[in-house]
C-alpha cells in the first residue's frame, strides 16, 4: 500500500534525497571487510582440483600422494557428499564435484584443506586423475540436432520456447533481416569468490558466510547437499563486491562447508581472478537470426527471429534466460504478429546463467541492429522509426499479455532528441589521448570521423512464469530506535542505503538500525531482475506500515479518538482533525512493536507452447544515445558521450540511481567493445584482467542522464528497478554510433551485427589487402 | 612476483626470489651530453620515464612508458624487467630497438653488451645467462624527432596488439622503425628504415605520399604475426602499417615546421 502523497516532508535521510551508503567510506578507505578478508582462529584453507577436460570419463583418482604431503588435513570427492549428489537453481543437474563425467574445463572434481593456500596448491598437483577423453560438443547450433550425441543424462536441450501470435503469413512492404551473434561476457566483479564456514562445536551444524546474492536459496541447496535440516545451516552475508548474477548459483559454498564439517575447524575458499572465471556462470553467448516486416512507412507489422543460446554444460537458469530473450524480441515497440523461437541447449563449454539484463542484452542487440535496418530501408531516421512504433501503457505484447506498467516510451524518444550533442566534433586541437587509442597516441584530429546511434529497451521487472517470488522484512521499534531485519543480499546495489530511507518517512523517526544480513528470517528473494526495491523494499515499507498502524492505534486509545485521523508530516504525528503536531520520536518513547511482513508481487503465468500468457510482473523502458569518435583506418573507438533516458517511476535515492545509470551503462560499453571470455575448445584463453578487457576511465565517457518520475501505480513507493536497464541498450547504442561513422566514412558499410566489436571489424573495408 | 601469484610459474623448494628493488646502482639515469649518449639503470620504473630527462632527451622511450599498464604498473614496473620479459609486446622494448639501444648485462665472470634489439630470441626467452643480470641500458641521444605508437583493444591499461616506435636521425639522416607484437620478438624493419631514409629528402625535410604508402607496404612485409585471442595477424600486419606511415608522416611533417 502505498500513499504517495505525504512522502515528500522532509525527514533527514528520507526518500528522495541521497544520503551517503553507510558502508562508502570504509568502501573507499580500503577499511571494509569484504568475504575474502574474513579469517577465523585455527582457520584451514580450502581449494578445488578442477577438470582439465571439455568432457571425459574419470577413471580413478588417486589423492594419497597429496595426503601424504605434510600440512594437508582432508581430501573430499563425491563420495564425500553426504545428501543430493546435484544442484542447480533451476533443475538440480550440476554434480557438486564430478563423479563418473566431467563436462566443461574447470568442473570441480575434488577439494583439498590444509594448512596454507601454497600447501593446497602442491596437493592439487599431486591428485592424480586418471581420465578417458570423450569427443566434446562444443557447437550450440550442433548441440540442438536431434542425432547429436547426448552429453547430459538430461538431454542436451535446455527449453525450447516460441511466442507465436496474430497472422504469421503477413508480409510487409519492407523487410530486413539479418543473423547476429554476442560473445560471452564476463560479470567481472572485483571481490572475488570466498566463504569462511565455521562448524558448530558439536559437529552438527555450520555457519557459512560468503558473498552471495540470495542467501536463502543458497541455504536450500547447501542444506540438501551436506543431508542437514536447514536450521542446522546458517548463512551470513559477507562483504560483497559486485554480483551481476553471477553469484545466483552455488560455487565454493557446499565445498567450504563440507571441508569444515570433514576437520570440525573454520575452513575459507577464496577464487583467485583466473578460477573464478572458472567458478561462477556467464552471460549466454547467443546466435540470433531476426527479420523484420514493416509498412512502407515504418510501421511494424510482424517479427520473425531464431534464438540460440549455448547454456554450457549445465542448466543453471538458462531456461528463464531464454524465456526473457524470446518475450522481449520486439523491443519497446507495438507489434501484433510474431514467429519467435528460441532453443537453450547444454553443451562442453562454461556453463552461462544469470548476468544483468538477463536474456534481454541479447535480444536487445538483435532488435535494435533490426530497427536501424528498417530505419535505412524506410528512409527514416533512427529516432523517427522508434517513435512512430513506440510501446505504450495498454499495450498488448507478443505474449498476450498487456502492458499495465507506465510506458513512457515516446517521452524516453523525445527527451534523447531534446538533447544536446557534445561538442568537440571536428575539434583539431584535442589531445591525442581523448581521441580514439587513448594512450597508445595513434590517432590524430584528421584521422577521425564521428558518429551517433540509438538504443530502447524494455526489461521485464522482478521474476516471471509463477515463481512465487516474495520478500520478508522485519520492523522494530525500541527506545524510539527503528530496527530492520531482512536476508535482502546487499551487492553493492544500495538496498541497505535505501531501507533506512524507507524507514525513516514511513515512521518519521531518523534514527534507523540495520541488523545482520543472514538467514535468521525468512528469505528476501535475490538481489536480481532489478527487484529488491520493488521486494524488499516493499517488505520494508509494508512492516514500517504495520509498526506505524501500532503507533497510531496506540496513541488513538490513549486520546479517546480514531486511529485514521494520524498521519506524519515528516519527523512529526499529525491529528487530521485537530491539526495537532507532536514529535514523532516523542509519540514512541515507552513503545515497543516488532512486525514481520512477506511481500508478494501479482502472480505471473508460466507461458504455453505458443508463448503466450501474463507471463511477467511489470516492465521498465529506457533510451541511450552514443557519441563516438573512430578511427577508421585502424578501427580504434572513443565513446565521447552516452546520454539516456530512463524510466525510473521514482527516484528514491537519485545518488544511487545514477550509480547505477553509469555502472550499468559502463558494462553495456563494455560488451560492446571488449568484453568477452574468449574459449578455445572450451579452454579460457584471457582467464585475467590483463586480457579480460574491462573499461578504464580512459574508455567510459561523461553520461548525461534525465529521469522520467512517473511512479508506477503498481511499485511499493511507485518506484520502479533500475539496475538492469542501463546495461541493455547502451550496447546497440555504441555499435549503432560505429555503424554511423562508418557509414559516413565509407559511404556505406557492412551491417555489423557482432559484439564485442573487434578493430578489425571496422578497419575491415579499408583497402589495404585486409580483404573482407 | 605476478607470474608467481597467478601461479603461472613456480619455484622450488630450494630457489630463491631476489629483489632488486632498493639497488641504488640500478637506479641511475646518467646524461652525457659531450658524448650525446645517455644510461639508464635497469630498475628505473616507468614512472621515472615519464619526467626529465628522459621526456626531452629520449621521447620515443617516455611515450611508450605513457603506454604501459596503469599508474601502479608504472610505478612497480622497471625497464629492465620489460626486457628481460622478452616479450614481442614490450613497449620499452620496440623503443629502445628504435634506438639503437644496448643493453649492459652482468654475472659474476662479468659484463657483456648486447643490443636491446638481441637480447630477446623467442617469446619468453633470452640471452641471459642463469647468473647474469641486466645492469642497465645505454642508448645515444639522437638530434631529429622520434615517437612511439601502440595500438590495443581498449584505451589505456593494454598489452599490444601492435606497437612502431621510429627514429629519425637529423644527424646522419637516417631512420629505423622497429616493431612490436607482429613476431617472435620486437623486429627492426630493415627494409623499411632504408627505404624512408632514402626517400625522405632531408635537405626539403619532405616525403612523398607514395613513399609513404610504400613504407607501410614495407613494414608489413617485415611483420610476422600470428593470431592469438588479443587480435587477428591480418589486423596486426594492417595497423603496423598504418602506424609507420602515420608516423613518418608525423615526424617528417613536425621536423621540417622545427626548422
Ligand atoms: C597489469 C600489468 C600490465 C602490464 N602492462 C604492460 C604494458 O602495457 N606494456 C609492457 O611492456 N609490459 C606490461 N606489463 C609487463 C611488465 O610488468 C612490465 O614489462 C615491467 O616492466 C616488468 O618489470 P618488473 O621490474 O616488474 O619485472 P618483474 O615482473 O619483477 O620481472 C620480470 C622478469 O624479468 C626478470 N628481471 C627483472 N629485472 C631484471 C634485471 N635487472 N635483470 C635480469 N632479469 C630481470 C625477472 O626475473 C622476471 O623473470 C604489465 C604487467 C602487468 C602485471
Amino acid at each position: 500500500m502505498s500513499d504517495l502523497g505525504i512522502r515528500e516532508s522532509s525527514v533527514e535521510g528520507g526518500l528522495g534525497q541521497s544520503p551517503l551508503r553507510p558502508d562508502g567510506i570504509a568502501k573507499s578507505e580500503g577499511a571494509y571487510e569484504f568475504s575474502s578478508d574474513l579469517s577465523a582462529d585455527n582457520m584451514l584453507i580450502g581449494k578445488t582440483l578442477r577438470s582439465p577436460h571439455q568432457h571425459a570419463r574419470i577413471v580413478s583418482i588417486n589423492t594419497a600422494p597429496a595426503l601424504a604431503i605434510s600440512g594437508v588435513h582432508r581430501i573430499i570427492t563425491a563420495d564425500d557428499v553426504p545428501g543430493k549428489p546435484t544442484y542447480g537453481l533451476i533443475s538440480s543437474d550440476q554434480p557438486v564435484f564430478a563423479a563418473d563425467v566431467v563436462r566443461y574445463i574447470g568442473e570441480p572434481i575434488a577439494a583439498v584443506v590444509a594448512d596454507d593456500e601454497e600447501i593446497c596448491a602442491r596437493a592439487i598437483d599431486a591428485i592424480e586423475v586418471t581420465y578417458e577423453v570423450l569427443s566434446a560438443l562444443a557447437d550450440a547450433r550442433l548441440a540442438k540436432d536431434p542425432s547429436a550425441p547426448s552429453i547430459h543424462p538430461d538431454g542436451n536441450v535446455i527449453r525450447e520456447q516460441n511466442v507465436i501470435t496474430g497472422d504469421i503469413g503477413v508480409v510487409g512492404d519492407v523487410i530486413v533481416e539479418d543473423h547476429y551473434s554476442i560473445g560471452m561476457q564476463d560479470q567481472a566483479f572485483l571481490g572475488l569468490e570466498s566463504a569462511l564456514a565455521i562448524p558448530d562445536e558439536d559437529g552438527a551444524g555450520v555457519e557459512c558466510h560468503v558473498a552471495t546474492q540470495w542467501l536463502h536459496e543458497d541455504l536450500g541447496q547447501v542444506a540438501a547437499c551436506l543431508d542437514l535440516p536447514e536450521s542446522a545451516v546458517r548463512l551470513v552475508l559477507g562483504g560483497v563486491g559486485g554480483a551481476f548474477g553471477g553469484r545466483e548459483d552455488l560455487s565454493l559454498q557446499v565445498h567450504v562447508c563440507l571441508l569444515a564439517l570433514a576437520t570440525g575447524r573454520p575452513v575459507k575458499m577464496h577464487y583467485s581472478r583466473s578460477e573464478s572465471f572458472l567458478g561462477h556462470v556467464h552471460r549466454h553467448p547467443a546466435e540470433i537470426w531476426m527479420r523484420h516486416h514493416a509498412t512502407s512507412d515504418g510501421m511494424l507489422l510482424k517479427i520473425e527471429a531464431e534464438f540460440v543460446f549455448d547454456g554450457g554444460a549445465y542448466a543453471s537458469t538458462s531456461s528463464a534466460v531464454l524465456v526473457n530473450a524470446v518475450t522481449h524480441a520486439q523491443g519497446p515497440y507495438r507489434c501484433e504478429n510474431a514467429a519467435v523461437k528460441g532453443i537453450a541447449v547444454r553443451t562442453n563449454n562454461l556453463p552461462c546463467g544469470a548476468m544483468r539484463g538477463f536474456g534481454v542484452v541479447q535480444a536487445c542487440f538483435a532488435h535494435e541492429r533490426q530497427m536501424d535496418l528498417l530505419a535505412q530501408a524506410c528512409g527514416l531516421d533512427p529516432l523517427e522509426i522508434r517513435r512512430r512504433n513506440a510501446m505504450s501503457t495498454g499495450d498488448r505484447l507478443i505474449t498476450g499479455q498487456v502492458v499495465e506498467s507506465v510506458a513512457p516510451v515516446s517521452e524516453i524518444i523525445e527527451g534523447l532528441s531534446r538533447m544536446p550533442f557534445p561538442e568537440g566534433a571536428g575539434d583539431t586541437e584535442k589531445h591525442p589521448y581523448e581521441l580514439p587509442g587513448g594512450a597508445g597516441n595513434t590517432t590524430r584530429p584528421d584521422d577521425v570521423v564521428r558518429g551517433i546511434g540509438y538504443g530502447l529497451s524494455i526489461k521485464n521487472l522482478m521474476y516471471s512464469e509463477a515463481f512465487d517470488d516474495y520478500s520478508t522484512a522485519r520492523c522494530q521499534l525500541r527506545n524510539g530506535i527503528v530496527t530492520l531485519k531482512f536476508a535482502t543480499a546487499e551487492v553493492g546495489q544500495g538496498f541497505i542505503t535505501i531501507a533506512p530511507q524507507i524507514a525513516r518517512s514511513t515512521l518519521g523517526l531518523e534514527e534507523v538500525e540495520l541488523e545482520v544480513i543472514d538467514t535468521n528470517v525468512g528469505s528476501a528473494g535475490s538481489t536480481s531482475a532489478s527487484r529488491q526495491t520493488w521486494m524488499s523494499g516493499g517488505a520494508v515499507e509494508a512492516a514500517c506500515l504495520r509498526v506505524r498502524e501500532l503507533v497510531y492505534q496506540h496513541v488513538a486509545t490513549a486520546e479517546g479518538t480514531d486511529p485514521l485521523v494520524y498521519t506524519i508530516d515528516g519527523t512529526e504525528l499529525v491529528n487530521t482533525s485537530t491539526g495537532g503536531r507532536r514529535p514523532m520520536n516523542e509519540v514512541v518513547v515507552g513503545l515497543e512493536f516488532d512486525e514481520e511482513v512477506e511481500y508478494r508481487h501479482r502472480p505471473t503465468v508460466p507461458l504455453d507452447e505458443n508463448g503466450q500468457g501474463d507471463c511477467h510482473t511489470a516492465f521498465a523502458f529506457v533510451g541511450h544515445r552514443a557519441v563516438v569518435d573512430v578511427d577508421i583506418e585502424l578501427g580504434l573507438v572513443r565513446v565521447v558521450e552516452i546520454s539516456t533516458v530512463q524510466d525510473v517511476g521514482r527516484a528514491l535515492n537519485p545518488l544511487s540511481v545514477t550509480g547505477q545509470i553509469e555502472g550499468g551503462i559502463a558494462q553495456g560499453l563494455g560488451l560492446a567493445l571488449m568484453e568477452e571470455i574468449i574459449q578455445r575448445d572450451g579452454r579460457i584463453m584471457n582467464p585475467s584482467f590483463t586480457d579480460y578487457l574491462i573499461p578504464t576511465i580512459a574508455d567510459m565517457p561523461p553520461v548525461i542522464a534525465e529521469l522520467i518520475e512517473i511512479p508506477d501505480p503498481q511499485a511499493p513507493m511507485g518506484a520502479k528497478g533500475v539496475g538492469e536497464p542501463p546495461t541493455i541498450s547502451s550496447t546497440p547504442a555504441v555499435i549503432a554510433a560505429i555503424q554511423d561513422a562508418m557509414n559516413t566514412a565509407y559511404g556505406s558499410a557492412p551491417h555489423l551485427r557482432r559484439v564485442p566489436l573487434q578493430p578489425s571489424d571496422v578497419a575491415k573495408t579499408v583497402n589495404v589487402g585486409l580483404g573482407d | 612476483m605476478v607470474a608467481l601469484n597467478h601461479g603461472s610459474q613456480r619455484i622450488g623448494p630450494d630457489e630463491l626470489v631476489v629483489s632488486l628493488k632498493d639497488v641504488p646502482e640500478l637506479s641511475i639515469i646518467e646524461v652525457d651530453h659531450e658524448q650525446r649518449f645517455l644510461r639508464i639503470g635497469a630498475g628505473v620504473s616507468w614512472d621515472e620515464l615519464l619526467g626529465a630527462p628522459v621526456d626531452t632527451l629520449v621521447p620515443c622511450l617516455t611515450q611508450a612508458a605513457r603506454t604501459v599498464g596503469s599508474h601502479q604498473i608504472r610505478t612497480a614496473g622497471t625497464i629492465g624487467g620489460n626486457i628481460a620479459t622478452a616479450s614481442p609486446a614490450g613497449d620499452g622494448v620496440c623503443a629502445l630497438v628504435a634506438l639503437d639501444a644496448v643493453a649492459v648485462l652482468t654475472s659474476p665472470e662479468g659484463q657483456r653488451r648486447v643490443s636491446v634489439e638481441h637480447v630477446a630470441t623467442g617469446p619468453k626467452r633470452s640471452v641471459l645467462a642463469n647468473d647474469e643480470f641486466i645492469e642497465s641500458i645505454e642508448m645515444p641521444i639522437v638530434d631529429g624527432w622520434q615517437a612511439y605508437s601502440k595500438i590495443g583493444t581498449r584505451n589505456a591499461m593494454v598489452i599490444s596488439v601492435a606497437g612502431v616506435a621510429v627514429v629519425l636521425s637529423a644527424n646522419s639522416n637516417s631512420c629505423r622503425i622497429a616493431l612490436g607484437s607482429v613476431g617472435p620478438t620486437v623486429i627492426l624493419a630493415e627494409d623499411a628504415s632504408a627505404f624512408a631514409r632514402d626517400s625522405i629528402d632531408w635537405s626539403t625535410i619532405e616525403i612523398s605520399a607514395d613513399s609513404l604508402e610504400r613504407i607501410g607496404e614495407l613494414v608489413q612485409q617485415a611483420a610476422t604475426p600470428i593470431d592469438d585471442h588479443r587480435s587477428t595477424a591480418a589486423y596486426r600486419s594492417h595497423s603496423v602499417g598504418v602506424l609507420a606511415r602515420r608516423l613518418i608522416e608525423r615526424g617528417v611533417q613536425e621536423m621540417r615546421n622545427s626548422t
